[in-house]
């Protein structure tokens, strides 16, 4: 395998949906490319990156309003 | 993203259709950071995003005596929010297609073709420098500057690709949620996902090197 084939399966590998022969193929440039191994380590570190955004807080007026409207919904 | 806090789906349901509102203020705590990412992806500004998760939620509030427990619960809140953010994208004039599919700006190289030798050097198709190392996440400052970085570049991508990141990688769903959400096939959803990570670890490298140069 290239690596510019390589960089372009790095989603599907990560998601598990390579066909068996190609994840071979993957796993084994993977572990002779030095290049590679840091673009796969580097998507992964975007990924984990991407999970720890700072967190966004509903505002406190907005849950107030939430609160105050299912305390005053009708029971259904 | 598993909401380990929270009780099993028929639990919840149950418990807010009694009116149980300390079950209703668990769930607005457990799942409105990620539906604000998740409004914020269709959006203008962050206003919006408070407008769109609060008509959500009033929406859960209408369903929840009907809600057949087809999908999960958290599944169908988020369609919920997506049609509301919809929606409000288009009043707003910011243009998400209503349907997710992936267009001409979704093929070809995710890395610029010049980053590997050409056809007529030894090793064709391989790196021609490695991609450049970057500084150690266990710095915290680091870490902070990435996720600015991220947030700023996730803000750039293209409508599609910021809707199905976000979802995928910020608010943490499955990609057959995702599929189902956005009523998209898994070949459809994975070049989107594929194409806006890389593009976003690419504004990461660019960064990291312009620091480096500094």
């Amino acid at each position: 395998m290239n690596c510019d084939e390589f960089v372009e399966l790095v989603t599907a590998y990560l998601e598990g949906t390579l066909p068996a022969e190609t994840e071979q193929r993957f796993v084994e440039h993977l572990a002779e490319c030095d290049g590679c191994d840091r673009y796969l380590e580097q998507i992964r570190s975007t990924v984990d990156n991407l999970g720890h955004l700072p967190a966004q807080r509903m505002a406190p007026e907005v849950r107030d309003r939430l609160l105050a409207a299912f305390r005053d919904w009708p029971t259904g | 993203m598993a909401d380990t806090a929270l009780p099993a789906d028929a639990v919840v349901v149950a418990r807010l259709r009694a009116r149980d509102e300390t079950m209703f203020a668990s769930l607005l705590d457990a799942w409105s950071a990620g539906m604000l990412r998740a409004a914020r992806a269709y959006v203008a500004d962050d206003h919006a995003a408070q407008d769109v998760v609060q008509e959500a939620w009033l929406g859960v509030l209408r369903g929840i005596d009907g809600f057949q427990e087809l999908s999960s619960l958290r599944t169908w809140v988020y369609k919920i929010l997506i049609n509301k953010a919809r929606t409000r994208g288009v009043r707003d004039a910011r243009t998400v297609p209503g349907l997710v599919v992936a267009g001409d700006g979704d093929r070809g190289p995710t890395v610029d073709p010049a980053r590997f030798r050409g056809g007529d050097d030894p090793y064709p198709g391989h790196w021609r420098g490695l991609p450049p190392a970057w500084p150690s996440p266990e710095d915290g400052a680091v870490a902070a500057e990435t996720r600015r970085q991220l947030a700023a570049a996730l803000a750039d991508l293209p409508a599609r690709q910021r809707v199905v990141v976000t979802l995928r990688d910020v608010a943490g769903h499955s990609s057959d949620e995702v599929c189902d959400l956005l009523s998209i096939s898994a070949a459809n959803q994975r070049v989107l996902l594929h194409r806006g990570r890389a593009a976003l670890r690419a504004t990461l490298e660019q960064h990291w090197i312009k620091e480096a140069r500094a």
